[in-house]
């Protein structure tokens, strides 16, 4: 039985100028980076396989297997892209870990490139957080003066080459293949598949593409081994990982624990509901996620567990939200989120979001039209699943979950506006606790 | 990304024609041709770097001009075209002149909530601006942002991408005002502000000697890992702790500031310590699921 938090990742952030290289072989980093390059890059790879890391991104896709798709016999050069395109909406552990300790980051990359015999590698970070662009470039730069990157790694013949590409403002980017369109210098549209990225990626050769916080669980689990790390999680779903807390709760933040904790478990270590509140709905893992309510508390936060009561683990963002928000305005507002962002190249994304914006923002304005919400429902069937990407799935999960959960709030839209059933001011962090709600 | 392939959108302008012309932009000199041409050569394939050359062109000009795209077509073999075509698919790239400083506010669903969409009507009123406006001044240009990855500070604001965390409606005006008389404000968890194109060159891929200022991570990012000291909580050890600092107690941590003299009192708050007993969950016996998901990986 392990402690109900499990630091590994966030162990040193607290440290004193955790960011630097100095701080981060204070604590033993980089140890890991001798013995992965130790291995065997077939030995790697089995190590993090046998580990049973999967994805942090939210597809929660095997990460040891992924790179065991590489084909090792394809003559062209293999390519790992890191993706730090954090843009989910409610999603915000990536951006802090390389924010605080970015060679976390680095070394895990050097371990992946040599699994999968990369000599060059990519962290695509979202442009939208300089400071975060800074550590980065700052410690890929310590690395390759301490020979931690470069030619002729530490002196055991593995070259790594790291470049650090800032994006410019496009969630689609997220999606891999539109991340590798974007990295060829393109627009960000997503790839038909097959060919997969394994085989046909970046420039059309073999790559890998890993979320940040999986890529830099590595070297932790290079260091602790497949029984450490399996030691925490669940049988499925091993491991450490960080839950991000956010909305109406007293402390939200980041909480690293391993995987099947409860949202009942870490709102209890988060203070509770905010004065006077009681929790609504919320989001497992990002808006793209099914939403769930105070009903599903107990649910354990594992890939397997989440999807058994509808919804995905995602990112592991938990949104939350409590009685004085409209969920109809929320809805809406996350609508706007993915036709704004929708990149258009296939119609049911492109047009659809559109359409349910229009339905949605008369509900909203409690001017819905009879029948509108079955021209939403309507409108997510002809989405989901027929969208070329994931974009599309995502943006039909809040609406469906949601008119799921909260018909009423929509059928109340034919004659109300949310903005008097809910009045904004009383959801803001500033507002004081309402008179006469449960302590 | 622009919407102006959606018809009919009325909150929205339709994006810029590409050929407007900039203002007042000084053109290239010959010195950030020769840095595009080191950008090019960063990448195995020199078009990789049309994203970080459309920053160095912004943070030169002020916006990406037609100079601009023409340089960078001319400098990977590509039509102005298929580099416009990119430019404009970018929500960070501009069309038109940038005041000295990029306000944004997110809107995005959980920050609005939390208060974003009243700090974004009361900056909007303060500075006589609508969305993606410039204040008459030119030292604000303010722009609805969606999720910035900071949804544990919410609500929260950018100036030139730097994170502002946890605003009100008067702390965000009192940073746009501030910033407006010139004088010097710092990122919650970032650097001293310059300015928008001084941030666009470090997008591009110049480091500024900025990054040892501000915080390793602000209260929220610690807010478990205090817990866990508070409680005596660790990851299991390392096979080889014996031998490395990290098998020492886990201590109460700083906020790891580059100076280290921060502390928050409410990271000492006590929990009641009832969670302990519920460590242990039953796994769920269903099916992986590992199709779907995010659009992240």
């Amino acid at each position: 039985m392990t402690d109900v938090l499990t630091p590994v990742l966030t162990a040193g952030w607290g440290d004193d100028r955790a960011w630097t290289l100095e701080a981060y072989e204070r604590r033993g980093g980089y140890q890991a980076l001798r013995a992965g390059l130790a291995m065997s890059p077939a030995d790697l790879t089995a190590l993090v396989k046998d580990a049973g890391l999967r994805g942090r991104g939210g597809a929660g896709f095997p990460t040891g297997m992924k790179w065991s798709f590489i084909p090792q016999d394809n003559p062209k050069p293999k390519y790992l892209v890191v993706n730090a395109d954090e843009s989910e909406p409610g999603t915000c552990k990536d951006i802090p870990l390389m924010m605080a300790s970015p060679h976390t980051l680095v070394e895990g990359v050097v371990l992946a490139a040599h699994a999968i015999r990369a000599e060059r590698a990519f962290i695509y970070v979202r442009g939208e957080v300089l400071h975060v662009v800074r550590r980065l470039r700052a410690a890929v730069r310590e690395a390759y003066e301490a020979g931690y990157l470069g030619t002729d790694v530490l002196g055991t013949g593995v070259n790594v080459d790291l470049v650090v590409h800032a994006g410019a403002g496009a969630y689609i980017c997220g999606e891999e293949t539109a991340l590798l369109d974007s990295l060829e210098g393109r627009r960000g549209q997503p790839r038909l598949r097959p060919p997969f990225p394994a085989v046909e990626g970046l420039y059309a050769s073999p790559t890998v593409i890993n979320n940040v916080e999986s890529i830099a669980s590595v070297p932790a689990i290079v260091r602790g081994g497949v029984e450490w790390f399996g030691s925490m999680g669940t049988e499925k779903s091993k491991g450490f990982t960080l839950y991000s807390l956010s909305g109406h709760v007293r402390r939200p933040g980041q909480y690293e624990a391993p995987l099947g904790v409860t949202l009942r478990q870490l709102l209890e270590l988060g203070g509770g509901m905010r004065e006077g509140a009681e929790l609504k709905f919320w989001t497992p893992g990002g808006s793209s996620t099914p939403l769930l309510t105070a009903e599903h508390l107990d649910v354990p936060l594992d890939y397997e567990g989440v999807s058994a009561v509808g919804s995905m683990l995602g990112t592991k963002a938990l949104q939350v939200f409590d009685q004085t928000t409209s969920v109809v305005r929320c809805v809406l507002r996350w609508t706007e989120f993915y036709k704004h962002e929708s990149c258009g190249k296939c119609t049911p994304c492109r047009e659809g979001t559109w359409w349910l914006v229009q339905a949605l923002q008369r509900l909203d304005a409690g001017q819905g039209r009879p029948g509108d919400v079955e021209l939403l429902l309507d409108l997510c069937d002809n989405i989901l699943g027929r969208s070329f990407c994931a974009l599309g799935d995502g943006a039909t999960s809040p609406i469906t979950s949601a008119i799921k959960h909260f018909r009423d709030e929509f059928d109340a839209g034919m004659h109300t506006p949310s903005r008097e059933l809910f009045p904004p001011e009383r959801s803001t962090a500033w507002a004081r606790p309402l008179e006469g709600s449960p302590a | 990304m622009t919407t102006s392939h959606l018809p009919g959108d009325p909150g929205r302008p339709l994006a810029e024609p590409v050929d407007a012309p900039p203002t007042d932009a000084p053109p290239l000199p010959e010195t950030t041709l020769a840095e595009l041409r080191e950008l090019a050569g960063r990448y195995p394939q020199p078009r990789s770097a049309l994203l970080p050359m459309l920053h160095l062109v912004q943070s030169v000009q002020g916006c990406v001009t037609s100079e601009g795209i023409g340089a960078c077509a001319d400098l990977l073999g590509l039509s102005a075209a298929e580099v416009s075509g990119v430019a404009t698919f970018y929500t960070m790239y501009k069309r038109r002149p940038m005041g000295t400083h990029h306000v944004g506010v997110c809107t995005n669903t959980l920050c609005a909530v939390m208060g974003g969409d009243e700090i974004f009507q009361r900056l909007c009123a303060h500075l006589d601006v609508g969305n993606d406006e410039t204040s008459a001044d030119g030292a604000i240009s303010l722009e609805h942002i969606e999720c910035n990855a900071a949804c544990d500070y919410a609500p929260v604001m950018t100036v030139n991408w730097e994170l502002f965390d946890g605003q009100t409606p008067d702390s965000a005006i009192e940073v746009v005002d501030r910033l407006r008389r010139g004088e010097p404000v710092q990122a919650t968890r970032g650097a001293t502000i310059t300015s928008w194109r001084e941030a666009e060159r470090v997008l591009a891929g110049f480091e500024d000697g900025l990054v040892d200022e501000g915080p390793a991570a602000g209260e929220a990012t610690l807010a478990g890992l205090r817990i866990a000291a508070e409680r005596g909580w660790q990851a299991p050890p390392f096979p080889d702790a014996d031998r490395t600092p990290t098998a020492e107690p886990v201590e109460a941590p700083s906020t790891g500031s580059g100076t280290g003299t921060e502390t928050d009192p409410r990271g000492a708050a006590a929990q009641a310590d009832t969670a302990r007993a519920q460590s242990e969950t039953e796994v769920a016996e269903s099916p992986a699921d590992v199709e779907g998901g995010g659009s992240d990986d």
